[in-house]
């Protein structure tokens, strides 16, 4: 009888050990940046989100090892071997239940408060950077298409740059974007910088993020958009300076004009 | 809690039977009254719903020169005036005839009144009267039922309304988002009245063979709670679709 | 529906005097209790009316339990080629590649994927883990432990069962429909399930889930109301409401639960398929059109749906897990041989639950765009619905602390719900802190937290409830070493299926992706392998439960013969026949006790019958705890 209580652990054991080990592996621990050194978050708001992830990973695995280990040895200890012991005979304790409502509720409440100021910061619109947008990125299916303001500033004039799939920012520069959706929901996830909104038809959502780390990155849309939901991805390019995301801005607006000559039509994209 | 238990006790107190509370209702009365709280959560999703996407609604949504959602941004220079919903009275964009509802209104609650009448007359015993205001119910009934199947002929098909309310001249559940609300509203309330006034005929019917009596006429009374239901959930949706 | 009902008295030991009706005192009855019907109405011998369209609680939970589980199997092969596909991209599938995808090379078109994990999220929750729990134990159950001969009204009872049907034709149809299955995810937002042309699936097979939908949701309502008035009316006499088993508590307050959040569910469904069908604006925004099609006039608010689905769907995953604690808690004491621990404040905290549960919806929208500074408060009263679990969570450590336990079936899987619910409900914590949920959204760390309490909690729960009842149900024993082989592998494999989930979502695998190797962040053979490994694990538990249904159906009609009481068990249920006769009682039993006296001191046996008296010996009862 008693040994299944073994089965219960082995469970446990398994559950620690796992987490236990994701911390060592690029491939299982929250994504790294384009260095490969996956522990050091490359994001402000990344630098948060994993300290409280690792903060609420800690106190979960308390809970959860000395709720295992109890069930366990309860399980071990009190299970019927034959014997002709009697099952002891009570009804509960009130001071039992006062100790496990105030600790769980301290506990709760100070998750709860402790993390509203990155939430803030990540998601009040009184918190957004005050720099001027990005672009303006359009979740359609199946693509992302972003509108950089081009040389005069003013998005949604006829020199904006018009792409599909592919933003670029600067390395260490607050980035600020408007987020629509011209059909369904869809949601512009950066899971190295962990930045999620959902693009909403209807709603412009400013979204901002920074990194400190430049390289190549990937945007996820991470809201079910149809059936090619799956491959809606796009690139992210993080310059390592103004003057290179400049550069290549210059090079892109050429390289559409070139194309608008070809193709003698108008403007794409909404 | 009492604790019959919670004193030692031995076999000869248990010998009387435990105590026991007289219910103050019936079973069934229990259930229509859980069964009309289910109906309030519905009319409460509808409702909410309205208020929210009344609350939502862009200020230049309605007009009384452009058809709902298409007012273009230079309206000021065309001499439209925009609205963020459909005023009351006004006929440019509200195509809802709020008297011949009021009248309606009145109906309706007149037939509260009889159903009123109805259960006080079998409670007294007098299974006459109780046809009788079971009869007049009906009729009050269905002639809202009439007057709504009317109202909803006349938007449907019969008139044709300036473009401030409807692209097409007629207005139907897509031409605006007051139209979707307005039919679905309304439409489930009907579904409810008409439910309501088939139950009462089948009230009316059994009354007609004597089937009530002082002692007994559980339904009468259940079917009574139903319709003050569907008649003060009227009251609200008119306020809130017709006159605010 | 008004209930013919004589009052009549019942003698001092329990045992009515059944041949008079209505003498001496006239309402004799108990905790709330109306009265009884003590005519034991014959029984129908029309084999169609007994049962197929049965008014006996006992036949229709039944009716209720083989429905569950035939969909369980399609919701679980469902699943099983979600996994092949997620391990194997775009490999041929056995049997359906054959039969459905011939012309694309045997290669199955990205929309199949998504109707496969719609519907398998659809099946198990609206027609698997809510029917079980709520339509087949509740009905068989709540009856029998509360000393009643039927429900309130047997024939709402029938006619809740039979709404099923028309909904699984519905389902049926949304299979067959043109452009295949619904496909919009089993949360179904517009403004990609409100559109016709947005998706293949979105043509008419979402309308055929609305329907279907529609009618589960009439079926849930009638049983919520039936299953509320049969509690507060017809218990035994002395059946206190403090002296309910905690199944039965559960069953009531998920009967609350459901009356109160279904019919905002049925308004957002009709408004939804109204949006389709009639084309009114609900959930289109101005001036909207999706995939070339003309624009609607729109003007309304794509996330008004989100807020209708999650103000129902929230209590929805309570409804799926209340009725679950109910029946371990009764398990767990049962076999512990102990009283529950704490049995008032495990009825306190299912009611903080409840309550709590109708003003967390918002946690589901922390991203959606919802006004941040409302899903801070979600976030909070989200919290503090952790309390009453962790008061659950630890008053089952406590029930067992000290006990003489035996781990048969029940008791194993019972033990199981609660080592994972621990799991899910922690998980829970991770996606209720909004900033880490801004990572971990839509990812699977939360199909994870999806599985760890819905098959780890509902899905244990049911298992051990179905070892439990089933020698009441059937008068036949399940076969004890295969039902304990049965949870062996299942326990084995369910850890290894879903717990390396926790690992890919948090390393940002999104979820309901047809083919994650289109990241580069994904493609590595970390992350392929494991999604390997979860689904060889996955396909051997669906090959363990092919275990399950050969020891039910083989004890169906060659296991041991039951006693009426194998378990020496305390409530009501085990006082009467296995199989109870037709009308549960010869007569309506008397209640002396709590459910939960087991090992009273000064006792030869270890139990004591709700409808036994309490030994003088015994001493008083704990007012506060019991
Ligand atoms: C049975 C079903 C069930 C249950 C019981 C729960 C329980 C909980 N759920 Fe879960 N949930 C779902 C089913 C369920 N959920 C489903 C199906 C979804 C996905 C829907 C979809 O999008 O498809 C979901 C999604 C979901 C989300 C949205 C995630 C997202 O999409 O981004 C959130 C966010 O807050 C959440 C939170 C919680 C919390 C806090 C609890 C709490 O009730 C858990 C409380 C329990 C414990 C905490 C464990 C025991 C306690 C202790 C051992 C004591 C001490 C603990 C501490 C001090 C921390 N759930
Ligand atoms: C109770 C609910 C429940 C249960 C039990 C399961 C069970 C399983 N689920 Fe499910 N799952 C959901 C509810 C559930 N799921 C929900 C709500 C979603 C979200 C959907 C959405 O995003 O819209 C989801 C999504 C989901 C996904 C994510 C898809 C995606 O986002 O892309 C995956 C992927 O692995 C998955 C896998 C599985 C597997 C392998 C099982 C296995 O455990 C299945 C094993 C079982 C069997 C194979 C049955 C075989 C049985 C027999 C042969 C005998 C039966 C007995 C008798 C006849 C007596 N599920
Ligand atoms: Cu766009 Cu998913
Ligand atoms: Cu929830």
């Amino acid at each position: 009888m008693r040994y299944w209580s073994f089965l219960f652990a082995l469970a446990a054991v398994f559950s620690v050990a796992v987490f236990a080990y994701s911390y060592f592996d690029p491939e299982w621990w929250l994504p790294g940046g384009p260095s490969g050194d996956f522990r050091h978050p490359v994001s402000t708001a990344g630098r948060e989100i994993d300290s409280l992830f690792s903060i609420v990973l800690w106190i979960t695995g308390i809970v959860f090892i000395g709720t295992q280990v109890v069930l366990v040895w309860a399980a071990y200890r009190y299970s019927d071997s034959g014997d002709a012991r009697k099952a002891t005979y009570f009804h509960g304790s009130q001071r039992l239940e006062v100790i496990w409502t105030i600790i769980p509720a301290a506990i709760l409440v100070f998750i709860a408060l402790y993390q509203m100021g990155t939430w803030a910061s990540v998601k009040f619109k009184s918190e957004a950077p005050k720099v001027l947008p990005l672009a303006k990125v359009t979740g359609r299916q199946f693509q992302w298409v972003i509108r950089y303001p081009g040389n005069d500033t003013k998005l949604n004039t006829s020199d904006d740059l018009v792409l599909v799939n592919d933003l670029h920012f600067v390395k260490d520069k607050p980035a600020l974007i408007h987020l629509e959706s011209g059909d369904v929901l869809h949601s512009f996830f950066l899971p190295q910088l962990r930045i999620k909104q959902d693009a909403v038809p209807g709603l412009t959502i400013p979204v901002w993020f920074d990194t400190d780390q430049a390289g190549k990155y990937e945007l996820v849309c991470a809201e079910l958009c149809g059936w090619g939901h799956y491959k809606m991805r796009g690139n992210v390019t993080v310059h390592g300076s103004q003057a290179e995301f400049d550069a290549w801005m210059q090079s892109a607006l050429q390289e559409q004009a070139r194309d608008q000559v070809a193709l003698a039509g108008g403007v794409q994209g909404r | 809690m009492s604790h019959a238990a919670a004193v030692p006790v031995d076999r000869g107190t248990l010998t009387t039977p435990p105590k026991v509370e007289t219910a103050p209702v019936t079973p069934g009365k229990l259930a229509m009254w859980l069964f009309l709280a289910t109906e309030i959560m519905f009319f409460t999703g509808l409702i909410g719903t309205y208020v929210v996407l009344r609350a939502g609604s862009p200020a230049t949504a309605y007009s009384d020169k452009f058809s709902p959602g298409t007012v273009p941004s230079d309206w000021a220079d065309q001499g439209a005036k925009i609205y963020n919903w459909p005023l009351p009275y006004d006929s440019a964009t509200n195509p809802l005839s709020i008297d011949l509802t009021a009248a309606n209104t009145f109906i309706l609650i007149c037939s509260s009144v009889s159903m009123v009448l109805a259960l006080a007359a079998i409670q007294r015993g007098d299974r006459k009267k109780l046809t009788m205001w079971l009869g007049v119910t009906v009729i009050f009934g269905s002639i809202f039922l009439g007057v709504q199947v009317y109202e909803y002929y006349q938007l449907l098909f019969g008139h044709h309304y300036p473009i401030g309310i409807s692209r097409s001249g007629h207005f139907t559940p897509d031409v605006s988002l007051f139209a979707s609300c307005f039919f679905t509203m309304t439409g489930f309330h009907g579904a409810h009245v008409a439910g309501g006034v088939v139950m009462l005929i089948c009230l009316f019917l059994s009354s007609l063979f004597g089937v009530y009596t002082k002692e007994r006429h559980g339904a009468v009374e259940l079917v009574g709670l139903y319709w003050h239901f569907v008649d003060l959930v009227w009251i609200i949706l008119f306020t809130v679709v017709y006159l605010i | 529906m008004s209930t013919e009902m004589d009052t009549k008295s019942h003698d001092s030991h329990g045992i009515s005097s059944s041949s008079t009706n209505g003498h001496g005192h006239g309402h004799d009855h108990g905790g709330g209790g109306h009265g009884h019907d003590d005519h034991i109405h014959a029984e129908p011998t029309n084999p169609l009316f007994k049962y197929v369209f049965s008014t006996d609680h006992k036949i229709i939970g039944i009716q209720f339990l083989f429905s569950g589980l035939i969909f369980f199997v399609l919701g679980g092969l469902l699943a099983l080629a979600v996994r092949w596909q997620l391990a194997w991209p775009w490999s041929p599938m056995p049997i359906l590649s054959k039969a459905l995808w011939a012309e694309q090379g045997f290669r199955m078109p990205p929309e199949y994927y998504n109707k496969l994990f719609t519907m398998h999220g659809t099946v198990m929750i609206f027609y698997v883990i809510i029917p079980l729990l709520t339509g087949a134990f509740g009905n068989f159950l709540i009856p029998l432990m509360i000393g009643a001969r039927d429900m309130a009204f047997p024939k709402l009872n029938m006619y809740s069962y039979w709404c099923m049907p028309p909904s699984f034709v519905a389902l049926a149809m949304s299979f067959m429909a043109d452009g295949g299955s619904a496909e919009a995810g089993w949360t179904s937002y517009p403004t990609l399930a409100n559109s016709l042309w947005s998706t293949p699936g979105s043509l008419s097979g979402q309308t055929w889930w609305l329907v279907a939908l529609l009618f589960a949701g009439v079926s849930s309502l009638m049983g919520s109301i039936n299953y509320m008035t049969t509690i507060i009316m017809l218990r035994a006499p002395g059946m206190k409401m403090f002296r309910l088993p905690m199944t039965i508590w559960a069953m009531f307050i998920t009967a609350t639960l459901q009356a109160f959040a279904l019919p905002v569910l049925t308004a957002a469904l009709i408004m939804q398929l109204l949006d389709r069908t009639v084309g009114t604006n609900f959930f289109s925004p101005a001036g909207w059109s999706v995939a070339n099609a003309p624009a609607v006039v729109g003007g309304g608010q794509t996330l008004l749906w989100q807020h209708l689905f999650w103000f129902y769907s929230h209590p929805a995953v309570y409804i799926m897990i209340l009725p679950g604690m109910g029946i371990v808690s009764d398990i767990i004491a049962t076999f512990s041989r102990k009283p529950l621990f704490g049995y008032k404040p495990m009825v306190f905290a299912i009611a903080g639950i409840a309550g709590l549960g109708f003003i967390v919806w918002g946690h589901h929208m922390f991203q959606s765009g919802m006004n941040p500074a409302l899903g801070a408060t979600f976030m909070l009263s989200t919290m503090m619905i952790a309390l009453p679990s962790a008061i659950k969570v630890f008053n089952w450590l406590g029930t067992m602390w000290g006990g003489k336990i035996t781990f048969n079936s029940a008791m194993l899987n019972a033990t199981a719900f609660v080592a994972m619910f621990i799991i899910g409900g922690l998980s829970g914590i991770f996606m209720a802190a909004t900033p880490i949920d801004m990572h971990i959204h839509d990812t699977y760390f939360i199909v994870a937290h999806i599985h760890y309490v819905l098959f780890g909690g509902s899905t244990f729960a049911i298992f051990a409830g179905i070892y439990f009842w089933f020698p009441k149900m059937f008068g036949r024993m399940m076969n004890e070493p295969l039902g304990k082989l049965h949870f062996f592998l299942t326990f084995i494999f369910f850890n290894g299926t879903f717990f390396l989930m926790h690992i890919i979502g948090m390393h940002g695998h999104p979820r309901r992706i047809a083919d994650p190797t289109v990241y580069a962040y994904l493609q590595g053979a970390g992350i392929t392998g494991m999604n390997q490994f979860m689904t060889i694990n996955a396909l051997l538990l669906g090959a363990t439960q092919i275990l399950f249904a050969a020891n039910f159906f083989w004890s169906i009609f060659a296991g041991k013969r039951a006693g009426a009481n194998p378990w020496n068990s305390n409530s009501l249920e085990w006082a009467t026949d296995s199989p109870p006769p037709y009308y549960n009682f010869a007569t309506i039993p008397h209640v002396y006790n709590a459910p939960y006296e087991y090992s009273v001191p000064g006792m030869e046996k270890d139990f004591l019958l709700q409808t036994e008296p309490r030994p003088a010996a015994a001493g008083p009862l704990d007012p506060v705890m019991s």
